[in-house]
């Protein structure tokens, strides 16, 4: 348990993060920085996305897999690393 | 006839009841029972639909109740991603990728025409668009008609239009205020921080104070025709600030070689003439290149500019093409040809810029740059002038036909409007590697000229342009051309420190 919460504690230090979380294989949020409504409205809509990014990759080459998901977008990017029990979704304002 | 009766009423007791009462008995009854069910009550039914408690907190923390162990590879999991997560976060911090990358999903125009004004009786007589300019508070716009390609005297009257875009009831065919002028506007200025002051230049010469507010006689103070006024058509005019605040004369500007600065007299309803420059062909520097002097003449203004930087700096433009920096607190007297004015005539001329090859119809200063103006004129190019230097740092082919009016944009440093005698007005922006225009509007038939158009300083997305057919259109600008972007200041820094070839 402390290891997990000094991991997040490393990763939260980082220039411009704003949010950790950590989704299971469900979509459901195991562990989060975020406030509960934020979390619950990431993890959901993240988990399809990466589901939907992990089978383009896979349908184009079935020897191939999704090993990282970054989504840039107006005011931050969303960084998600996949696995196959967790997901890790980090929320970085790279220009704060 | 008839007549309302009122009759006693006599009631006589039942005899056949009494007898019969007594005799009646039920034994039994044939009929199935009468069965009764309540189908509403009285009483209130009540759910909760909050309470004002604190709700469990946090699925999360209640999913980690949950497995009060930790979830099983959760650990493993963070160890072997952790590198990369903050190998990419500390990349991504550093990366300039993305820098000044900007997208534009919404593919709507940049440009949409709002409103296109109209006032019919103008219309009709084929009168143009010669001057717009919006109030203070950036809700009402103010148009001047008269003629751009007339050039013999006429005492043909004319008109000063205004609309309030905010108003109820609204109506684009239908003036606000109509003010009628005896003779065509050339020039139209609102006042900077009073929004019914409007100044006004007559091809007669006159210049006028028009107060909206008055609706009698809206002529606040008249120039009149005296040795003082101009002789020629007022070819530009502007409120200049006072170092005392709140405070402005009218600068104005005439063909003639004249640039007088008036104040308002209130009691009179007059101009009275403050300071007077002269441009005398002979008096005009020269600098590093030779320009012929033509004779004696004087040098016909036909634009002027304010520094909003410098109070004590004017840009003019002459008929001949010349470009001038003046000042307004030379001291040196003109060698004027004028005579009986109240006021002895200073040259002010102290910086000569490279001519253009025909008249300049416009200048304009940079709102975010104290060294930059622009400057436009019939050789259908606009100039990017810096103060500092007698060349121009950038010319840019704007149109085939001439160039009415340039002006920057008071929110983007790096963008422009021109509007040009081909009936468009070309917006550029200079961040572009490009130098073709961000976009253009297109306004009016074929034949007909762009003559003027204002910015609104108070509501950046609205572009008023006037034109040859008597319209005025009041364009909204997308946020695109509104919207300083991040280095655009930088940006502009930096042409502004080019050198010119």
């Amino acid at each position: 348990m402390a290891e997990v919460e000094e991991t997040l504690k490393r990763i939260q230090g980082q220039k411009g993060v704003q949010g950790i979380i950590i989704v299971n294989s469900e979509g459901i949020p195991i562990k989060t920085t975020l406030d509960n409504s934020s979390t619950v409205q990431y993890a959901g809509l993240i988990h399809q996305l990466v589901m939907k990014a992990r089978s383009t990759i896979r349908d184009m080459d079935p020897q191939n897999d999704l090993t990282f998901l970054r989504v840039r977008s107006k005011k931050n990017e969303i960084m998600i690393a996949p696995d196959k029990d967790y997901f890790l979704i980090v929320i970085q304002n790279p220009s704060d | 006839m008839f007549t309302d009766e009122a009759l006693e009423s006599i009631s006589i007791q039942s005899l056949w009841r009494k007898s019969q009462r007594l005799e009646q008995e039920s034994r039994g009854c044939q009929t199935t029972e009468v069965h009764s069910a309540e189908t509403d009550t009285q009483a209130v039914s009540t759910t909760i639909s909050s309470t004002q408690t604190e709700p469990q907190d946090q699925a999360t923390e209640l999913l980690w109740k949950n497995h009060e162990s930790e979830p099983p590879g959760l650990k493993d999991f963070l160890q072997r991603v952790e590198d990369v997560v903050i190998r990419e976060l500390v990349r991504n911090s550093r990366s300039h990728a993305f820098d000044g990358f900007q997208v534009n999903w919404d593919y709507s125009q940049l440009v949409s025409c709002l409103h296109c004004l109209q006032h019919p009786t103008a219309q009709e007589r084929g009168l143009h668009a010669t001057s717009v300019s919006w109030n203070c508070t950036g809700s009402v716009i103010a148009c001047a008609y008269g003629r751009v390609d007339d050039g013999h005297w006429s005492t043909e009257r004319s008109y000063v239009c205004t609309w309030n875009l905010s108003r109820r009831g609204f109506s684009p065919k239908q003036a606000d205020l109509i003010i009628d002028v005896h003779t065509a506007v050339t020039a139209l200025c609102c006042h900077p921080n009073q929004p019914t002051l409007i100044a006004g230049g007559l091809y007669s010469g006159e210049v006028v104070v028009w107060d909206t507010s008055r609706t009698q006689d809206p002529v606040l103070a008249l120039s009149g025709m005296s040795a003082d006024s101009h002789r020629e058509p007022v070819y530009q005019v502007a409120w200049v600030p006072l170092e005392k605040k709140g405070e402005f004369r009218v600068l104005s500007a005439s063909s003639e070689g004249r640039v007088l600065l008036w104040m308002v007299d209130l009691d009179q309803g007059r101009l009275v003439l403050n300071a007077a420059y002269v441009l005398v062909q002979q008096q005009v520097p020269h600098s590093s290149v030779s320009f012929k002097a033509q004779g004696s003449g004087t040098v016909g203004v036909t634009s002027l500019a304010l520094s909003p930087w410098d109070s004590d700096t004017f840009l003019v433009g002459s008929e001949a093409g010349l470009l001038l920096r003046c000042s307004f607190s030379s001291k040196t007297p003109a060698a004027a040809p004028f005579e009986g004015q109240s006021v002895p005539p200073r040259a002010p001329a102290v910086f000569s810029f490279r001519p253009c090859s025909g008249p300049v119809h416009s200048i304009h200063c940079s709102p975010f740059h104290r060294n930059l103006f622009l400057s436009a004129g019939t050789d259908g190019l606009v100039h990017l002038h810096s103060l500092l230097q007698a060349s121009p740092l950038l010319s840019l082919k704007v149109s085939d036909s001439y160039t009415f009016q340039v002006q920057w944009s008071p929110t983007r440093p790096l963008v422009f409007a021109a509007a040009t005698g081909q009936g468009e007005v070309q917006i550029f922006d200079l961040g572009r590697r490009s130098l073709r225009p961000a976009t253009t509007i297109e306004q009016g038939g074929a034949g007909q000229a762009a003559t003027c158009l204002a910015f609104n300083y108070q509501n950046p997305h609205l572009l008023a342009v006037g034109s040859t057919n008597g319209t005025v259109g009041i364009w909204q600008l997308s946020t695109d051309l509104t919207e300083q972007s991040p280095r655009e200041s930088s940006q502009l820094e930096q042409i502004a420190n080019q050198v010119a070839e």
